[in-house]
């Protein structure tokens, strides 16, 4: 008997002391919001590795495209854009995290497909990033489409998606390529550095990274076309419709922000004079939008002036002045050209 | 005569020099290539690890000696100790990083009682938890906060020694007369040495969540966690075992002669004199342990190899892969080659004291 009590004693004690339970409710309509809200505290979860969209940098902050979608959606909901817990996930158990409630908002460079969005216990807001397949090549060709490249000389993996994707975009337009078959990724790189093909082809974000590396990044320009699809933005749990619409809003209004030239530095401004009624919707001078999501009227403006508009994010993680030097390409508004349409806040 | 020949006997360093060094043409050969490489190699491997390397700056642009270029580790060292947590509370960390250090030296006093470090190592877990987690006056710090080489620590000593007390009831009950406690001991000693301890952390964090109720969750830091404590008291119960099993037989026979009851003979007898011979083994089995958490990088705990990843991922540092990888290389050697030399002295002080 003695022996019983003492070995139980000892395992009680064990996980006593190592469970720290936190109790949270079940996502049904609106249960995200109010536990965001008691908590006061949102919790992320991204990456913890992708050059411009999740990373560490070197005051211990949190930064990147994914990271400030987050620190938006704080804002808007808490009113500081630092009342955020960014929980690292990996690509194996991100959705489990979303679905167990670890995490209220998934914002992981995830693209969105259907298989995704109808299996896995996640229900995905809007594209907040469209990556895709690209082309790099040598600057001083002076090309600027990928439909300039005929007959050029492609570096490539063997038996890759990137590859089919590629044969389809040429084939489709009666244009021509040779190709140089390597199997190792660090090879394949260098191989294109040194002249040894004309071109290169990868996801955008993977080629902009790898050509930070390159002894001169200069020499090499991404072309503005992608040649597949991959529109990457936030996941929520299923079955609560309430926060899936104030995330998806979130990031319209960073969206609108920019459309309408609301940034973080003339936000205050704006809202306390503006004759722009779209302006004064936006930042909650005029109509009620913030209270019909279960939040204060200035939830946008909170965003916006924490957070800055889509373009200053877009520049301030992974545009020009970055060392990853994207083009705004598909991530262009809608006027002008690009694919970003943020539905109207009205 | 004789002194002319003692003369003539080459110096006994000479001796060894060409016994072991050029005994035969091959072996003058391959000496010779040898002293050519490391003359040849290792004056540049430090050139480019010290004398040309950058230290001080501010970005990458400031590495311009064509060296090794070891700003991101430098700018970034709170971020590799303390990750994330709070500024003002890091002495909280620096209080549990001596603590931990503490018991090295007690092992090594052979005055000091072997139940008062016995006492330390089964408190210590439990006070850096709470020194490091919060709680009871402290502020409580988020397990988000957690990251770099507090998490290695973390894991590592705090798994440690909540895996002592386990490992030895494991040992214990493996060597029980009762056919139920001694099954169940097997079972699980040998079910949990069969899986690799990486399935057990994807099962700790995939499986657990979706087992408990909705909206119950536990923090990823103690799931992690019970699963290296699991997984190194199954390996330390083998260990204990051995050290029981090399026991004496009449050390358990003078006890049951004494009129010992069984828990008596075990914690006043056998226990301290197994632990004793057990310590190097088991500070060897720590160095595995401590080296295993790196593991939990793919479960999405950011220990010291974590911020690593992240580091070569911000834009500012891409490329630099080598100096932080080989900064990690060293941290994880300098730490492990020291306790298993330590490890090794300890082992030599007990055959002595035989």
């Amino acid at each position: 008997m003695r022996k019983h009590n003492k070995m139980m004693l000892v395992a009680c004690v064990l996980t006593g002391a190592m469970s720290s339970f936190s109790a949270q409710a079940a996502t049904t309509e609106g249960s995200v919001l109010a536990a965001v809200q008691s908590r006061d505290m949102l919790r992320c979860g991204v990456s913890s590795d992708k050059a411009g969209f999740s990373y560490v940098n070197d005051d211990g902050q949190w930064s990147g495209m994914d990271v400030d979608l987050c620190r938006g959606v704080a804002a808007a909901v808490l009113g500081d854009a630092q009342k955020v817990e960014f929980v690292v996930t990996t690509a194996k158990n991100r959705f489990t995290a979303l679905a167990s409630g670890e995490i209220d908002v998934l914002s992981r460079a995830t693209t969105w497909t259907a298989s995704r969005d109808a299996n896995l216990g996640a229900d995905f807001t809007t594209p907040w990033f469209y990556d895709g397949q690209g082309v790099m090549t040598h600057a001083d060709f002076g090309v600027s489409s990928i439909e300039e490249l005929d007959g050029a000389v492609f570096c490539l993996s063997p038996g890759t998606t990137s590859e089919q994707n590629l044969e389809d975009y040429f084939s489709r337009r009666g244009l021509s390529y040779r190709t140089v078959v390597i199997e190792k990724s660090t090879e394949l790189y260098n191989a294109f550095q040194h002249g040894r093909c004309d071109a290169i082809t990868n996801d955008m974000s993977g080629l902009a990274s790898r050509r930070t590396q390159f002894e001169d990044p200069q020499a090499f320009t991404l072309l503005p076309e992608t040649i597949s699809k991959e529109p990457l933005g936030a996941y929520v749990p299923q079955g609560d419709a309430r926060w899936r619409d104030i995330v998806t809003w979130t990031a319209f209004a960073l969206m609108t922000a920019e459309e309408l030239g609301v940034t973080s530095d003339n936000a205050e401004q704006m809202k306390a004079k503006t004759d722009n009624a779209n302006i004064a919707r936006l930042l909650g001078t005029d109509g009620r939008i913030g209270e019909r999501f279960g939040l204060s009227n200035d939830w946008a403006y909170q965003a916006i002036s924490q957070v800055g508009n889509y373009e200053e994010i877009f520049n301030r993680n992974v545009g020009p002045n970055t060392p990853l030097r994207f083009e705004r390409g598909l991530n262009r508004l809608w006027n002008d050209q690009g694919l970003l349409y943020p539905a109207p806040i009205r | 005569m004789s002194s002319l020949s003692a003369s003539r006997r080459p110096h006994p360093a000479l001796r060894w020099v060409h016994k072991q060094l050029f005994p035969n043409l091959l072996q003058s050969i391959l000496t010779l290539a040898t002293l050519g490489l490391l003359l040849w190699s290792v004056p540049k491997v430090l050139d480019w690890l010290i004398f040309s390397a950058t230290f001080v700056g501010s970005s990458k642009a400031d590495c311009v000696g064509g060296g090794a270029c070891w700003l991101p580790v430098v700018n970034r060292i709170d971020l590799f100790v303390y990750g994330f947590y709070p500024d003002t509370e890091t002495w909280r960390v620096n209080l549990a990083f001596v603590l931990a250090g503490a018991i090295i030296p007690l092992l090594y006093f052979k005055r000091i009682d072997r139940r008062w470090v016995l006492g330390y190592m089964m408190l210590l877990p439990f006070v850096m938890w709470w020194l490091l987690k919060g709680g009871l006056g402290l502020s409580s710090v988020s397990s988000t906060q957690f990251a770099g080489i507090l998490v290695t620590v973390f894991l590592g000593v705090i798994g440690m020694l909540f895996a002592l007390p386990m490992g030895i009831l494991l040992a214990l009950g493996r060597r029980s007369k009762k056919p139920a406690i001694k099954l169940l001991c097997v079972l699980y000693i040998e079910l949990v040495r069969s899986v690799p301890v990486i399935t057990l952390l994807f099962m700790a964090s995939l499986m657990v969540q979706l087992f408990l109720p909705e909206g119950v969750t536990i923090d990823i830091l103690a799931r992690v966690l019970i699963v290296l404590v699991m997984f190194t008291a199954a390996y330390m119960a083998e260990t204990i075992r051995g050290g029981l099993q090399g026991m004496a037989k009449g050390q358990y026979e003078a006890a049951k002669a004494l009129g010992f009851s069984y828990w008596k003979t075990m914690s006043v007898i056998i226990l301290p004199q197994v632990l004793r011979n057990t310590i190097p083994p088991l500070l060897t089995q720590f160095i595995g342990l401590f080296k295993e958490t790196t593991l939990v990088v793919v479960v999405g705990v950011l220990d010291v190899v974590g911020i690593a990843m992240s580091t070569t991922s911000a834009p500012e540092w891409i490329g630099l892969e080598h100096e932080v990888y080989l900064f990690l290389a060293m941290f994880f050697f300098v730490i492990c080659f020291a306790l298993s030399r330590y490890a090794r002295h300890l082992e030599k002080q007990l055959e002595k004291s035989r």
